[in-house]
């Protein structure tokens, strides 16, 4: 199903907020062209990890990152990476549906546009029209592209969301809890979109809900008061978790 | 044993009869909207007492009473070699024109067999203000091409013949004063009545004309008021807009949260709270003793006003800037834009109306300010006109509140009609500076 390359690797990762230990000694290998599910209990740095593999955690100021976190080799907190061209290749998807007070267009357009990928207008066209397909979003607002994204639905806006982060072709999509704010519809469009996903990038999602893990995921991780409890195959986290933290976590004993 | 407590029974009651806890619930909220009610009628009625007072006293400001006679421009008397040259016309003072006007009137009255036996030729004068030759010589100065013909010219009438035609000035009051008599208002009305002297509009007069001394209430006008004014709103806009929305950017979105921007915060909002009138000390130090700025110029003003205005605009823009939801900026990030892409292309766009609402309400109190004005000098009598910016930014100019602060001050009756008129004027701007602040908001709200 999944080539076995890695794409993000995370060794003996920290972090810190002040004086709280928020995340202690992660190590994940990320896998290309998989979706990476994270559970775990409310609180437990799933979240917090996820917003360290695109450093979105530098805009805490009291947030403190350590051990090493390689994308395809290179140090993402290398003091030479710009965060800024970091995050156009591991794109973010938020809990809330968050478009811009824009047209639809401009919400797709601007990713591309701040980072000058496209040389003309043509070309720009062609990349939203293309992120609003993998986005599953183009037949129902083709017609209406100036329309301002926050008249969408809750579903629909976080697919534009999806389109968003997808228009500057990243190669890693992380996705924070990315249907807990939507209907049980909206939420099976989403997976369902998640799964095409996989096709071209790693998918990387935290979720609250097991099901939905097990239903998009190939790789979970389950994390538990800021440790990486156990990560592996979904199928084997579901069917046979070799901690008994898991096992009592699936099951609905704790969390 | 709290639950036996709770669970005592009790008799039923029913619901039709009210009892004595619900009876005071009841009368304590009553007691309550009354208070409220109260309150608002106190607050509608002294509103309603300002404007009927302002407006009862001032609205006869926009109205000046006019003596109009035809005056032959007498090539002679006003440009004797004939050469149109203005520094040899210029030779000719007020008194040459006086002279004009005189004998062009007295002519007049004779001819509309009005009679003025009862008034000497000086009282007849008297009726005029003295403004009014100086007047028709800078007409004549400035129009050359007028000598020689006959022109219908409008003298301002003294502020007392003013009052008699607005009810002010009565001919029991005039018996009293040195300033005009009984037989002279006689004379007006007879002339009113034939159409020489003539009560109409006169508010770009008003608006335009220059202060006039003491003695000359009739031609005082709030011209160089307002142009300071607006000179320095156009200082205070120039400078605190940019220099307050920076600061407020840098304080919110880009300044470690830490015990100095702490500190920095408190000390904004109390300088919010300064009286005005210490901000005058500050400019009247600073400005005036250090820098060398001149006294009583729009450029200092501008800036004590500046200064004045910046704490209330960065409490604007910082609120306006909070109020701009966290996940936009995470989504401006999460895209790959810089902190300043975010901030320029996503935040402050939505906090756009606010901020715009803050900085116009921020200058219409700097525009109504008077007390630090006072302290640099703005309260001198000023008839020239400051030439346009940027050297008349450093011209003595007057402020409307000022104008109105000077006008109060003086002796004459005819003063508290104009000082009215001026807060009148006050008012409609800050009345028209609100309303674009309210369409302002309306307008970039609608966006989305």
């Amino acid at each position: 199903m999944s080539s076995e390359t890695s794409k993000m690797s995370a060794q003996g990762v920290q972090v810190y907020y002040g004086a709280n230990h928020a995340l202690k000694d992660v190590n994940v290998e990320i896998l290309d062209k998989t979706v990476t599910a994270f559970i775990g209990p409310s609180g437990c740095g799933k979240s917090t990890f996820l917003r360290c593999l695109n450093r979105m955690n530098d805009t805490v100021a009291s947030a403190r990152v350590l051990g090493t976190i390689l994308l395809e080799g290179e140090d993402i907190y290398d003091k030479r990476v710009d965060p800024v061209t970091l995050r156009a290749k591991v794109g973010m998807v938020f809990q809330k549906p968050n478009p811009f007070p824009k047209s639809i267009y401009e919400n797709v357009a601007y990713g591309p546009r701040i980072h000058g990928l496209t040389r003309n207008k043509a070309e720009l066209d062609e990349v939203v029209e293309q992120s609003l397909r993998k986005a599953a979003l183009w037949n129902e607002v083709k017609d209406r592209l100036d329309a301002p994204g926050t008249g969408l639905s809750g579903g629909q806006q976080q697919r534009l969301c999806i389109a968003r982060a997808i228009a500057t072709s990243p190669e890693v999509l992380l996705m924070d809890e990315p249907c807990s704010a939507l209907d049980p519809i909206a939420t099976a469009q989403v997976e369902e979109l998640i799964d095409e996903l996989r096709s071209q990038f790693s998918v990387v999602i935290v979720t609250h809900s097991m099901q939905q893990a097990a239903r998009v995921s190939q790789r979970t991780a389950f994390f538990h008061l800021g440790n990486l409890v156990e990560y592996g195959e979904t199928g084997q986290i579901f069917t046979n978790p070799r901690d008994p933290r898991t096992e009592s976590y699936i099951t609905g004993r704790i969390g | 044993m709290t639950d036996a407590t709770l669970h005592s029974p009790q008799p039923p009651r029913s619901l039709l009869v009210a009892d004595a806890r619900t009876r005071r619930r009841k009368a304590a909220e009553t007691r309550f909207r009354a208070y409220g009610l109260i309150a608002i009628s106190l607050g509608l009625a002294a509103l309603v007492f300002l404007l009927t007072s302002v407006l009862g006293n001032g609205l006869g400001a926009f109205r000046q009473t006019f003596v109009e006679i035809p005056v032959t421009l007498d090539e002679a008397t006003l440009d004797k070699a004939g050469t149109r040259d203005p520094k040899a016309m210029a030779k000719v003072t007020t008194v040459g024109y006086g002279k004009l006007i005189a004998s062009a009137l007295e002519a007049e009255l004779a001819a509309k067999g009005l009679d003025t036996a009862a008034v000497d030729s000086k009282a007849i004068m008297g009726l005029m203000s003295k403004e009014a030759p100086a007047d028709l010589r800078n007409q004549v100065l400035a129009d050359p091409s007028l000598i020689g013909q006959t022109i219908t010219f409008d003298a301002a009438a003294t502020s007392r013949v003013d009052g008699f035609f607005k009810g002010r000035v009565t001919l029991e009051s005039a018996a009293r004063d040195s300033n005009i008599s009984p037989e002279q208002l006689q004379l007006a009305q007879a002339m009113a009545d034939v159409g020489l002297i003539e009560t109409k509009l006169n508010l770009w007069g008003f608006l335009s004309a220059p202060d006039a001394s003491e003695l000359r209430p009739e031609v005082a006008g709030l011209g160089v008021a307002i142009l300071g004014s607006a000179y320095m709103m156009l200082i205070v806009l120039c400078l605190s807009l940019p220099i307050g929305v920076a600061a407020s950017i840098y304080l919110e979105e880009m300044a470690p949260k830490n015990k100095w921007t702490d500190l920095i915060e408190v000390n904004i909002a109390n300088l919010a709270a300064v009286p005005s009138i210490v901000y005058g000390i500050l400019a009247l130090a600073l400005f005036i003793n250090f820098m060398g700025l001149p006294q009583s110029a729009p450029v200092v003003g501008g800036l004590v006003l500046t200064l004045m205005t910046l704490p209330t605009i960065i409490i604007a823009t910082r609120a306006a800037l909070k109020a701009v939801p966290p996940s936009i900026r995470d989504a401006a990030l999460g895209v790959g834009a810089s902190k300043m892409q975010s901030i320029f292309h996503h935040v402050l766009p939505l906090a756009m109306p606010g901020i715009l609402t803050g900085t116009i309400l921020g200058l219409a109190r700097a525009l109504g300010e008077s007390a630090p004005l006072l302290l640099i000098g703005m309260v001198a009598f000023v008839k020239d006109f400051p030439s346009a910016p940027p050297e008349g930014l450093m011209e003595p100019a007057t402020a409307l509140p000022v104008q109105v602060y000077q006008w109060t001050q003086r002796s004459d009756p005819a003063f508290v009609e104009r000082a009215s008129g001026a807060i009148i004027v006050l008012l409609v701007f800050l009345l028209i500076m609100n309303a674009v602040a309210i369409v302002l908001r309306r307008r970039f709200e609608r966006r989305w």
